[in-house]
């Protein structure tokens, strides 16, 4: 395989791309091949830039520099429909179909079969049900779209993708929210895609994805193309390394705790799971314990972390706290208990941006008192103040409205909420994710101080090294399941977390 | 009003200066404010006592108070509605509920053996607020525990309430004659009721959310409602006390409506209090997809619109064109409070880049944070530096 790759016309060609956005460099002479009749991955871990190479060569943004070639001819793709009239087309993550409307109006929708300004209905549903037909999908094109399943919908969508004459189909995550079964029907779809020619450009986390479909991968990892490899002659303890990007060697030591937790678990998992989002795993946390958890994006990090906050309600398994049986349904029953949580999405999920600082610090202690019993204005401008003091929060001011502090200023403000209600155990997931070196390092000081006063902690990051330097036990996951649990210390590395990641027997 | 400290290049050194009327001018309340005064110098020359309040017959007289008697419903029913929209929601039913507890309340009363009692009237109105709660609970019910869409949930009770109120009615309006029912929307000594019991419930609900933790509660559902369900806030109960608050304030409106006219109308009472209620929170500055709300707000803009209402009566204009007139006014306001249109207008008066004006008028907003001393600072506030600029340009 290898050795024709270097003969045959690339389908698609991006080389020497440029993109800038206002904060950072997005891509940086990046070059990527898709040859015709091949599926090819495209990876990396989130911030790598991979959506931004994705958006450029179909016309959602334009590269600074650079340049695409399509068939070996140069072009300028400078809008979605220039890229779709260039034969590529696109299905993301989500469906972006119109769920009220049939199948065939869907699959056809902007390319009715028309005559004399009145669609042909009976012509539509007789194409439509022969692309289905093609695809191996038994469906009824005349049934609405929302009484299919979620993976048939996506099917449908690559169906739509496909019904024009297409040479390029790029394949955003399609499989992030399809169990095995349908995950195997999109790649029987994909295979015949290909036989026919056509090259797929396929975006996914799961490792084991890549090694049952694809035929070639670009790994990007900060901007940067890292390697180019066919599927063949890389293996997943590699692919990881490369993704994570850090040499075995250059890895810090573990700096060991000073104190050692011990005694019964503060929390205690058993079976607990949920469909559909991970299956069901066993976890002790224990007073002073950090737990971190270490996995590639969409492994099931957070999903873990929300049944423990009761953000997700766990449909299997049990929970219990300090011995006793909790159901935790919502967040309000995990915070009745003492369980803390800081979302990865500040934005979304943290932060109210046009309520002030001092309404975003005290909302959480505020809403577990009720809203009869308001913190008394001395005691809550002392808290405030007290937490902007401890956690740095820079502007100092109480009255600026949230929406307006920077990323670390952010994360630091929704730990004070969390702080400030004293915890036993905080979930802290991705907490130094795009900001700067100095928060971050205040926020891992802060992870140690306080399982050193006692307090349980579950720490998630993207970064191994972080989880590492700072957690007792490391839970590992990989698509979705939990698949060790392995105890920290000088004997764990990142090289011994990564072949566990890669599915293979630890040394 | 604290005033910035003068810039040494600042043209004027009169309190009023140029700064400090921009300043004025984007403060939120401002064009309201301006519209009603303004609506109200229209009628000195046809009406010279307008400012005048007088007695007569041991009652306070004079057009203000007329104005305030016929604005308070319209306060009541959009304190209300501010604590609905401000969870980004919506009551669309307000008018029919105003019409339940009207009628409710005069059904019980033609039934009394002693209409005149003052047990009858305090049954009355206690069956009129029950009948309010009750529609309050059936939209809460809805909306926070089903997960029904609020325009649809209190669409329908829009639609079904006049039916309801119909149907107590017997499809007749219930006139009363009850002494003590007609104290209701009455005068209590030489103050109108409707005014007392609007001030009242406005003072009420003031306290109700700022004293309480009400208010920070449901701004953070208003704000944004995934965080705030993160953060343990119990996001349906607190839906369920604003619908159920507001079908009580708009219960006290049709109390007050058909106190006022000794009379029900199942089809008439409150007709349109829905519209005048929204337009009123719009004009006070909250906005209608959730978080901040601002009572005061909403007392000026029911009172914008209860003026230019009375204006254009007093100008002899149609009836059939007040609507119209009400429309105008209310999107004139809410263009003057729209900074996109401000920068717009901005820029077409100096000739310069839209841009540059949009730049300069976020610089002024009152709430801007600053961030000077900051070492990082600068960087995240584009548009301070522009801010003494403001100050320089001559019209």
């Amino acid at each position: 395989m290898a050795s024709d790759t270097s003969q045959t016309t690339p389908v698609l060609q991006m080389s020497g791309i440029r993109k800038q956005f206002p904060a950072v460099l997005a891509l940086d002479d990046v070059g990527f091949r898709l040859l015709p009749g091949e599926i090819h991955a495209l990876l990396g871990e989130n911030g790598a830039g991979k959506s931004t190479l994705i958006k450029i060569a179909t016309g959602v943004y334009e590269a600074d520099a650079g340049q695409i070639r399509l068939g070996g001819v140069p072009v300028r793709l400078d809008s979605p429909t220039a890229a779709q009239r260039a034969g590529i087309s696109t299905v993301y993550q989500e469906v972006n179909l119109c769920p009220n409307l049939s199948v065939a109006e869907n699959i056809l929708l902007g390319r009715e079969p028309v005559r004399a300004g009145r669609i042909r209905w009976r012509e539509l549903r007789r194409q439509a049900a022969e692309l289905v037909a093609r695809f191996g999908l038994d469906i009824d094109v005349t049934e609405p779209l929302d009484r299919y399943p979620l993976a048939v919908q996506q099917l449908v969508a690559i169906v739509r993708a496909v019904a024009v004459d297409v040479k390029i189909l790029i394949l955003d995550e399609p499989t992030s929210s399809l169990d095995r079964d349908e995950v195997a029907r999109l790649f029987d779809v994909m295979r015949r895609l290909r036989d026919h020619g056509v090259a797929i450009c396929f975006v996914t986390h799961f490792l084991d994805q890549i090694y049952e479909v694809c035929d070639r991968m670009t790994v990007l990892r900060g901007g940067r193309v890292v390697g180019e490899h066919p599927v063949a002659e890389l293996d997943q303890v590699g692919l990881v390394r490369l993704m994570i990007g850090k040499d075995l060697a250059a890895l810090d030591e573990l700096a060991s705790h000073v104190r050692e937790p011990s005694g019964d678990p503060l929390l205690a998992a058993r079976g607990t799971g949920r469909r559909g989002a991970i299956e069901p795993f066993d976890l002790d946390v224990r007073p002073g314990e950090v737990v971190g958890l270490a996995g590639l994006l969409g492994s099931g990090r957070t999903e873990l972390a929300r049944l423990l906050f009761g953000a997700d309600a766990a449909d299997s398994g049990t929970v219990s706290v300090e011995g006793e049986p909790a159901t935790l349904h919502s967040p309000t029953d995990a915070i009745e208990r003492g369980i803390a949580f800081c979302s990865e999405n500040r934005k979304t999920e943290g932060l109210i941006p046009e309520l002030t600082i001092r309404e975003n610090i005290i909302l959480a202690l505020q809403a577990s008192r009720g809203w009869t019993r308001p913190i008394p204005p001395a005691r809550r401008d002392a808290l405030v103040a007290e937490y902007i003091k401890v956690l740095d929060i820079r502007p100092a001011d109480p009255d600026v409205a949230a929406g307006s502090l920077s990323g670390g200023n952010q994360q630091k403000l929704l730990l004070a909420r969390w702080l400030i209600t004293r915890p036993r155990l905080l979930i802290l997931d991705e907490p130094t994710r795009g900001i700067d070196v100095g928060a971050k390092a205040e926020i891992q000081k802060l992870v140690v101080s306080l399982s050193e006063e006692g307090m349980a902690m579950v720490f998630i990051s993207a970064e191994l090294e972080e989880v590492l330097r700072l957690s007792h036990t490391v839970g590992v996951l990989r698509d979705r399941r939990l698949i060790a649990r392995l105890a920290g210390g000088p004997d764990l590395t990142s090289d011994r977390i990564m072949t566990t990641i890669a599915g293979e027997v630890a040394a | 009003m604290n005033s910035p400290s003068p810039s040494p290049s600042a043209p004027s050194r009169r309190p009023w200066s140029r700064e400090s009327l921009f300043k004025a001018a984007s403060h939120r309340l401002f064009w309201p404010a301006v519209m009603l005064v303004a609506l109200m110098l229209v009628n000195l020359p046809s009406t010279p006592g307008y400012f005048s309040v007088g007695m007569r017959h041991g009652h306070l007289y004079g057009s203000l108070i007329n104005i305030l008697i016929f604005t308070s419903p319209h306060i009541l029913v959009g304190v209300g509605l501010t604590l609905v929209i401000a969870t980004a929601g919506i009551d669309l039913s307000v008018g029919a509920v105003a019409a339940i507890a009207g009628t409710a309340a005069c059904w019980w009363v033609v039934r009394a053996p002693d209409q005149n009692a003052a047990a009858t009237a305090l049954a009355a109105a206690g069956i009129g607020l029950a009948a309010g709660l009750a529609c309050g609970l059936w939209n809460g019910f809805f909306v926070a525990r089903m997960g029904i869409q609020p325009i649809v949930a209190t669409l329908t009770l829009m639609v079904a309430g006049r039916g309801v109120a119909q149907l107590i009615g017997n499809g007749q309006i219930i006139t009363v004659n009850s002494s003590s029912y007609a104290l209701i929307g009455g005068w209590w000594g030489p103050l109108p009721s409707g005014i007392l019991i609007a001030a009242a419930v406005v003072a009420a609900t003031i306290l109700l959310t700022r004293r309480t933790a009400l208010g920070l509660l449901i701004e953070s559902v208003g704000g944004n409602a995934e965080a705030a369900r993160l953060a343990g806030v119990r996001a349906r109960r607190i839906k369920l006390i604003v619908y159920v608050f507001c079908g009580l304030c708009a219960a006290i409106a049709g109390l007050m409506l058909s106190s006022n006219t000794s009379s029900a109308d199942a089809n008439n009472s409150g007709l349109w209090y829905e519209l005048d209620g929204i337009l009123a929170v719009v004009l006070g500055g909250t906005s209608l997809s959730g978080g901040r709300f601002h009572l005061g707000g909403t007392v000026l803009g029911a009172l914008v619109i209860g003026t230019l209402n009375n204006t254009l009566f007093a100008l002899g204009v149609p009836a059939q064109s007040n609507l119209v007139f009400e429309g105008a006014v209310v999107i004139i306001v809410c263009l003057l409070q729209s900074p996109v249109f401000r920068a717009r207008f901005v820029a077409w008066r100096r000739r310069i880049p839209v841009g540059v004006a949009a730049a300069r008028a976020a610089s002024a907003e009152p709430r801007a944070p600053r961030v000077t001393g900051d070492p990082s600072g600068p960087a995240d506030v584009p548009g301070a530096p522009a801010a003494p600029t403001t100050t320089e340009v001559s019209g």
